[in-house]
């Protein structure tokens, strides 16, 4: 993976000192290369990061679902839910031809920014040097 | 309820009345094609290689992508369907536009994004890609080819529909007009120009379903503010209430559940809908411009159900010969008869063509896109032995992905525009909706459990479709559930996928590890992700 260049190995500064039949440090192996060489660390990471996205969508999903859903039936159950009206308007008209439209915008401005997070996330903790 | 005073012109749509609007029709019409054809010629100069004529070469910004998204996903189900249905069978009809902007949100949330990195440009791409297996690609080939000529056959349909209302033209001249025009230009300029005649279209639309609203609402509060024509059946069926089964139709609350959830998980599995996300430069840009998708729609959808309840309020009955789907066309004249009627008329005209055009031109590029990598281009490879022909083939194959729906467009009875469109989402969310989700989020999914949720999925759904477009919507539990098939076809083709993928466990695809790292990692990692940009367009 390219990360060597500028601060790769040529640069290094040997210390000496009393320690050196020490056991050597093996390279630095980015997280990323974990993940691309598909050891038990990048397995880790990449479910995590699947556990974290998927956990968003699947709330996001849930909230909708029960929003939406509940609609229906509640018209059917309160049937004074269509006698109320705003000016001529039937209620249920305004819910479903207008308000709805926004407030799924809004779970979607929602959904985006916690992905893009999670995603940020994931790569502060894979970049690691 | 109050008479409007214009009320003797409703019921007399004679030939003569047509003919003094026919000439604004005409024009409008002609100038959306001549429009559709110029800025299709532009597009041509900058198109060049195979790939530019797939997918415009993924140099589209999200704003212009949304834009082409919007105006691809418009059809005429969106500009004269819903407005038809409201007019006919009421308030739950109104889930209809709620469910086409939901399954956006369903596809952001659930394959936006991994679909994006999946780095395909076609379903059975990404299939193949996937799942490593050839016949896998096959099938959803048979798929994309089926649902796209399901829901290019409502476009023809509309387009005689609307041409003939507007200026009394045989119902096969709209039809045909579209067909000539989508050829041409995708046969010209591939995506390219499509994108940018797509992203146009819809402004074109927003503009043509927004002015005449403003105007009718205007006409409509001078007249007194007149409530809708609303006659109670006998069985206090009510036009205004929601799941109270106006129009006939039995079991409206199984019958909106099923429609909601083919529409909401149809979206992500529709041929057109899917190629556009491929022009996305990466994965995060795929969601912002979902995200922006989402805005459109619900701006675009605001504004049609209108023109189903002023409907109700100034044409209590239709005249003779006009369809429900044409209620949109025939209401300016009916509230204000003379040049402004005509003006508006036309100008909804125009727009209903915008829609045609576009996602006609998008289905088209899908289907012929499939119909040339999977079966013609190994054939032409096989005779000369070279890829010289690639586009040649793309160019053959637009062509027969535009005159088979066409030709039956002519011959298949009258099932409403949106009715038709929403079968093929029906299908969508019985086949590939399975596919994708389990594709992106499960590693367990195998190839053989694929291919059965896709086969069971697919002969479901769409003998439902075969059966309620040949024989009409049937009465009862078993008219219900052929005419809104999603709700038991979806489950089963899940159930089949994961079931048969947990016995056919040598069967997961060997790279399905590393798949899955290219869908859900972020392209950016360890080049520029320490200054991600902000949210904001």
């Amino acid at each position: 993976m390219p990360i060597a260049g500028d601060q790769g190995p040529s640069k290094r500064v040997r210390i000496t000192s009393p320690r050196r039949g020490a056991a050597r440090r093996g390279p630095i192996r980015p997280a990323t290369t974990e993940i691309d060489e598909q050891t038990g660390l990048g397995k880790v990471y990449m479910a995590a990061l699947l556990r974290a996205q998927l956990r968003l969508t699947v709330s996001v999903l849930v909230a909708v679902a029960a929003g939406l859903g509940i609609l229906p039936l509640l018209f059917l159950a309160v049937p004074a839910t269509h006698e109320l009206r705003v000016g001529l308007v039937p209620v249920p008209w305004i819910i479903l031809g207008v308000l709805v439209y926004p407030v799924v915008a809004l779970a979607a401005l929602y959904y985006v920014r916690h992905a893009e997070a999670i995603e940020r996330d994931f790569a502060d903790l894979v970049d690691r040097r | 309820m109050q008479r409007p005073s214009n009320a003797t012109s409703q019921t007399s749509w004679t030939a003569g009345e047509r003919a003094v609007n026919a000439g604004f029709g005409i024009s409008a019409v002609t100038l959306v094609c001549v429009v559709t054809l110029g800025i299709g010629a532009f597009g041509l100069r900058l198109s060049r290689t195979t790939s530019d004529f797939y997918v415009a070469s993924r140099v589209v910004s999200p704003g212009w992508n949304a834009s082409a998204i919007g105006g691809e996903y418009l059809s005429a189900a969106s500009f004269l369907g819903i407005a038809g249905l409201v007019y006919t069978l009421g308030a739950d009809m109104l889930w209809f536009p709620v469910g086409y902007t939901v399954g956006y949100l369903v596809l952001l949330v659930l394959v936006a994004a991994p679909l994006r990195r999946s780095g395909a440009y076609t379903l059975p791409d990404f299939a193949e890609d996937r799942l490593e297996s050839v016949p896998v690609r096959r099938l959803c080939s048979l798929l994309v080819i089926g649902i796209g000529w399901l829901y290019l056959l409502p476009q023809f349909k509309g387009a005689g529909l609307a041409l003939s209302t507007v200026t009394g033209a045989p119902t096969w001249v709209g039809g045909l007009i579209v067909a000539v025009v989508v050829m041409a230009n995708v046969v010209a300029g591939g995506m390219r120009s499509i994108t940018l005649v797509q992203a146009v279209q819809y402004w074109l639309k927003l503009t043509a379903i927004s002015i005449p609203v403003f105007v009718l609402l205007w006409i409509w509060l001078r007249h007194g503010a007149p409530q809708p024509h609303v006659a109670t059946t006998q069985a206090g069926h009510e036009w205004t209430r929601p799941l109270s089964g106006f129009g006939g139709r039995d079991h409206p609350v199984y019958a909106t559940y099923s429609m909601l959830l083919a529409l909401c998980f149809g979206t992500m599995g529709l041929p057109h809908v899917l190629v556009r996300f491929y022009t996305n430069p990466d994965g995060r840009t795929a969601r912002r411009t979902t995200l922006i998708v989402i805005g459109l729609l619900g701006l675009f959808y605001v504004f049609t159900p209108v023109y189903g309840v002023l409907g109700r309020v100034y044409l209590p009955t239709l005249p003779h010969g006009v369809q429900a789907d044409s209620v949109v066309l025939i209401l300016p004249m009916a509230i204000s008869p003379g040049l402004l009627g005509e003006v508006l008329s036309a100008l909804l005209a125009g727009g209903a063509f915008a829609a045609f055009l576009s996602t006609a031109s998008g289905l088209t590029i899908s289907v012929a896109g499939v119909l040339d990598q999977d079966l013609l281009r190994p054939r032409f490879s096989a005779r000369t032995g070279g890829d010289s022909v690639a586009v040649q083939g793309f160019r053959i194959a637009a062509v027969a992905a535009v005159l088979v729906p066409y030709v039956f467009s002519q011959l298949s009875v009258s099932v409403g525009l949106a009715d038709t469109v929403g079968l093929a989402f029906a299908v969508a969310a019985s086949t590939f909706c399975p596919l994708l989700v389990l594709g992106v989020w499960w590693r367990g999914l195998s190839t053989t459990g694929a291919a059965a949720g896709l086969v069971t999925g697919g002969v479901l759904a769409m003998s439902a479709v075969l059966v309620t477009m040949v024989g009409g919507v049937h009465s009862g539990w078993s008219g219900a559930l052929l005419a809104q098939p999603a709700a038991w076809t979806m489950p089963i083709a899940f159930l089949v996928t994961v079931v048969v993928s947990l016995n056919t466990r040598s069967r997961i695809p060997k790279g399905t590890a590393r798949t899955m790292v290219r869908l859900h990692a972020p392209e950016a990692l360890n080049a520029d992700l320490a200054e991600p940009t902000p949210l904001s367009y």
